[in-house]
């Protein structure tokens, strides 16, 4: 109960902190600092669900169980990770008068308030505080993305939260529905928004009510997950924003979102007893993998690539969560894990690479084997990890899904195999000169932040060969709770 | 065999229609002037008109075949009937099966036809002018008049104007949404067929911006009166109409010939109202440009359709 | 209790699917107008219909938190966020701006069809709702496609604000007319985010006009694909 008071209080405190003191030389080490404590409250709330079991607090209002304690773990390890990234990369920013310090303290104020809102969503139990949770998570990387106040980043920024607040207003909408059919089965009130109270009853719930209602919800958070074809907003926006930002917006933002369908999910299938919410996630999911990896070759900015990529990898897991059951399941989990663990390691060094050559276009960044081996390096493996080489655990997730895909829906397989394909040809070929051309370009001021880099990628190694036994046995018990198959 | 009550009732709307429907004309103009700060021209001024223009010479032109002699029959009989169908003051009128709500719109649109084609018949541009620009203004007004009574109907289930008016009347009183949207809808059409301000202007004879004038230029003498009377009864009609389905109350019901006696007063006075409120609307609006009209019009319609998807929903 | 009671309580009734009406024909109007001005007038009147309709729900269901609910509507939407976006205007400059808008009768079609549809799509559900107002839910749907529909065929920035405002209109309609109002403290939370959402847009517009002299979000259409 302390811990997940603290998870949620410490990034608030430190975002007030910053709002005053983001601007001088010591907010970005403040910065990491709050985001170590609430990686560590993080931890030790970890530490209490693994002793205690589920964790139900507040009046109910707050929530901890098998599925979103990993996802607060990861959340506020990215989220430390990324502060750590962020130290020399925003200097050098900085350096280029890119950012002033009025924008130095927006940025650190917003990124901590950032990790609040999305560790509220994660952590709440009532559905319209995760509305509203999401909602606040948009606001605050709004002004992030347009920091830099360039025309693309402006334009980036207004697409951002106009489709976003479309899409969330459709989410409100859903749960509008949710709560019509939580009044008729529970009564109304204060608690009929309760996911935990709506789950023991989801066989009550009206399945008129609930289809429509999922529908609105998938279409609205899922403007958020980027599915295709609500997804217009994410490339330019992680490719217009600063390179942290693009790293928490694919590593973690992406994942909440996804998590909220995934609740909304449970209640759904429950009332509906058809599948029928599966099967549209299957579809959209597919459409995602199959539009993102065309739309993918042909990108030119480095950042837009890898966002397309995100956008390929979260319809891999919406397909994989529709598919449903134990394995699905399972391997949407590990997916979700290992794909924010490594998308945003690949961020941290695209961002070096790109302040290195000064540009985010690819042809203008070559040779980076030369100009910083570990930057090259950590570039490549990623893209390897990413692209689902073995040993790395994007591997192990990939071949779970689509063995099951070929089991359960073997019409899919192609579809998956193709667009993986067509993702891998892609991004190697594109990859592998901007890591071993010719260059020119000299050594930059501040020595990068590559430990984050080869952390993230150390540990998706390490998903891929073995996963700790408690963090299979919550993947497996969140698996059994989403259900579905 | 008619019932005598019947018979009494329609015959007095019918005297009531062609005796007061120049005084409602001259009334409008009266507040009109008065809202705009003139001196008025006195209410009794139509009447004078239309008795000047019955003993002057009617000029016809050489070319004009013989529709240009029978159109202001056909208008003014149009417009007559019209009057006698709609319940102005009971609702129990041996002439409404003559035409339910549908043939009523047929009404005016023959009237329309009748009007057009002569305009154009002697062959002068302002004739054809006048005319295209009255079918222009026709063919997107009346699909949003047939909206409208379409949503009376629906909440009445009956097309006939006079079963239409006795249902509303004589309910408990509710609020019907989709009549609220369908009164302005029919309010926006009225001005429109009425040729009052926003559309246009029935004191000017400026060319480019008449549309009621320009058709009837060529016309003089007691064809003249008679059109300009029956334009003051399509006047009286569609207020009357109006009354009749979005403000219903005071209006006779069947077998209560005595209720008559208290509809004419209250039917002087909702007219007197409207009348204010027409010349209040004259005077606060500016009249638009012709290419503003299908615009105008479009949106009746479509407040006309939303009253009737409101309706569907609602059941109100 | 007076012998009136029952039959005021009807009107009542009656009276929000009143209000409901306002707020399509509103919204249909808010697609069509021009002058950013009545836009504003237009969205204003909006929420006046939208906090009476709450306060008739009130009235009838005998629920206190929806009066919270309708006195939280009214200052931000009637009050607070017109005063805003007023202030908007005027420091922008743009208070009599006038929009050309092409093709207004095909988006009047289209937002026909979109009225049938969302009308289809909640005549099913609004049979299973308990509220005294559960016919309204199509109505809140409609104009919630609406003013999507507004934003997506307005080119200038503080119209499709607008249009997201109205949207949000909608919605609160929704859940004050299909459900009896949504938990309180879910309400303020969304309350807030619309305000922080608001204060964000105006922060964004002086942005723009400082990058492209212009709220026309036609220039921001650099990003698109290759």
């Amino acid at each position: 109960m302390e811990a997940l008071l603290l998870v949620l209080a410490i990034p608030l405190i430190g975002g007030l902190l910053l709002a005053i003191w983001g601007d001088r030389e010591v907010g970005q080490d403040l910065n990491a600092a709050v985001s170590f404590l609430t990686l560590a409250a993080a931890v030790w709330l970890t530490a209490m669900v693994i002793r205690d079991g589920p964790l139900l607090v507040w009046g109910e209002w707050f929530f901890v169980d098998a599925l979103n304690v990993f996802l607060v773990t990861l959340t506020a390890f990215v989220g430390f990770t990324t502060s750590l990234f962020s130290r020399p990369y925003m200097r050098v920013e900085r350096d280029h008068g890119k950012m002033t310090p009025g924008r130095m303290r927006l940025y650190h104020s917003m990124y901590q308030l950032f990790n609040c809102m999305m560790l509220m969503a994660l952590t709440t139990n009532n559905l319209g505080i995760l509305w509203v949770a999401m909602e606040a998570a948009t606001l605050t990387t709004v002004l992030l993305v347009s920091v830099y106040r360039t025309a693309a980043s402006l334009e980036a920024a207004w697409k951002y939260f106009i489709l976003c607040g479309v899409g969330i207003a459709q989410a409100l909408f859903g749960t509008i529905l949710l709560y019509l059919a939580a009044e008729r089965a529970i009564g109304g009130g204060e608690d009929a928004l309760l996911w935990t109270h709506l789950a023991n009853a989801k066989h009550l719930l009206a399945p008129d009510i609930l289809s429509l209602a999922f529908v609105f919800l998938l279409l609205g958070y899922g403007t958020k997950v980027g599915l295709v074809p609500v997804h217009n907003w994410l490339p330019d926006a992680h490719a217009e924003g600063p390179t942290p930002i693009s790293a928490v917006l694919s590593g973690l933002l992406l994942n909440v979102a996804l998590y909220a369908v995934l609740r909304c999910k449970v209640l759904a299938d429950g009332a509906l007893q058809n599948g029928l919410p599966g099967k549209i996630m299957i579809g959209f999911g597919l459409i995602t993998v199959v539009a993102a990896a065309f739309f993918l070759s042909r990108q030119r900015d480095v950042k837009r690539m890898f966002a397309y990529s995100s956008i390929e990898h979260m319809g891999l897991m919406t397909f994989a969560f529709g598919m449903g059951g134990p394995v699905a399941n399972f391997a949407g989990l590990l997916h979700m894990t290992v794909h924010a663990l490594i998308k945003s390691a690949i961020f941290f060094a695209v961002g070096h690479a790109a302040q290195k050559a000064g540009s985010q276009a690819m042809e203008d960044i070559r040779g980076l084997i030369k100009v910083s081996p570990t930057v090259g390096w950590g570039l490549m493996l990623g893209s390897l990890a990413i692209l689902g080489m073995p040993p790395f655990g994007v591997f192990a997730s990939e071949f779970l899904i689509l063995t099951t895909a070929m089991r359960e829906y073997p019409w899919a397989t192609p579809f998956l195999l193709i667009a993986l394909g067509v993702a891998f040809a892609a991004i190697f070929s594109r990859v592998q000169p901007m890591v071993f051309g010719e260059t020119s370009v000299r050594a930059l001021a501040h020595p990068p932040a590559l430990l984050p880099v080869f952390i993230h990628l150390g540990l998706g190694l390490m998903l891929g060969l073995y996963i700790p036994p408690y963090l299979n046995d919550w993947y497996e018990q969140a698996a059994r709770m989403i259900g579905g198959g | 065999m008619i019932p005598l009550s019947g018979f009494v009732s329609q015959l007095l709307e019918i005297i009531l229609a062609l005796a007061f429907a120049p005084l409602l004309t001259g009334w409008v103009n009266q507040c009109r002037a008065w809202l705009q700060n003139r001196s008025a021209p006195g209410l009794l001024q139509p009447y004078r008109a239309l008795h000047k223009l019955f003993n002057k010479e009617s000029v016809v032109a050489e070319s004009a075949s013989p529709i240009f002699r029978i159109a202001p029959y056909i208008v003014f009989g149009c417009m007559a009937l019209v009057c006698a169908i709609a319940p102005t003051l009971s609702t129990d009128l041996p002439l409404a099966p003559a035409a339910d709500t549908i043939a009523l719109v047929g009404l005016f649109a023959l009237a329309r036809v009748f009007i057009s084609l002569a305009a154009m018949d002697i062959g002068t541009s302002f004739g054809t002018l006048g005319a295209r620009r009255e079918m222009l203004i026709g063919f997107l007004a009346e699909p949003a008049l047939l909206m409208v009574l379409f949503s009376a109907s629906l909440i009445t289930q009956s097309t006939s104007l006079a079963n239409i008016v006795e249902t509303l009347a004589h309910q408990p009183f509710a609020i019907y949404p989709s009549l609220a949207v369908a009164g302005v809808a029919f309010t926006f059409v009225a001005l429109a067929e009425n040729a009052r301000v926003p559309v246009d202007n029935p004191a000017t004879h400026l060319e480019l911006t008449m549309i009621h004038e320009a058709l009837i230029l060529e016309y003089s003498g007691r064809h003249l009166a008679l059109i300009e009377w029956a334009a003051a009864l399509k006047l009286f009609a569609y207020s009357c109409i109006g009354l009749a389905l979005f403000f219903p109350w005071g209006i006779a019901g069947a077998g209560t010939p005595l209720a008559m006696i208290v509809a004419i007063p209250v039917l002087l006075a909702k007219l007197a109202i409207g009348g204010v409120l027409l010349a209040l609307i004259e005077t606060i609006n500016a009249k638009m440009r012709l290419f503003r009209v299908p615009e105008f019009l479009a949106t009746a319609f479509l407040l006309a359709v939303i009253a009737l998807l409101v309706h569907v929903l609602l059941g109100a | 209790m007076f012998f009136w009671e029952p039959e005021v309580n009807t009107l009542l009734t009656q009276s929000i699917n009143l209000f409901a009406t306002g707020l399509l024909v509103l919204a249909f109007a808010m697609i069509a107008q021009r002058r950013i001005l009545t836009l504003i007038h237009l969205f204003t009147l909006q929420g006046a219909s939208l906090v009476a309709a709450t306060l008739v729900v009130a009235y009838l269901t005998d629920q206190h938190h929806l009066y919270y609910s309708a006195a939280i509507t009214f200052v931000l939407k009637v009050v607070l966020i017109p005063i805003l976006l007023h202030r908007l205007i005027d420091r922008l400059n743009v208070r009599w701006d006038v929009e050309t808008l092409f093709n207004i009768p095909t988006t009047m079609l289209i937002g026909i069809v979109l009225v049938i549809f969302a009308f289809n799509l909640a005549t099913p559900i609004a049979g299973l709702s308990a509220s005294i107002a559960r016919g309204t839910l199509g109505i809140a749907l409609a104009s919630v496609l609406l003013s999507f529909l507004m934003m997506i065929v307005r080119a200038k920035a503080v119209p499709q604000v607008i249009g997201f405002l109205s949207m949000e209109n909608g919605l609160f309609f929704a859940a004050t007319a299909a459900t009896s109002g949504m938990p309180m403290l879910v309400e303020l939370g969304i309350a807030f985010d619309v305000l922080v959402g608001i204060l964000i847009l105006g922060v964004f517009m002086f942005q723009i006009r400082e990058q492209f002299d212009s709220l026309d979000i036609r220039h921001l259409e650099k990003l698109k694909e290759e």
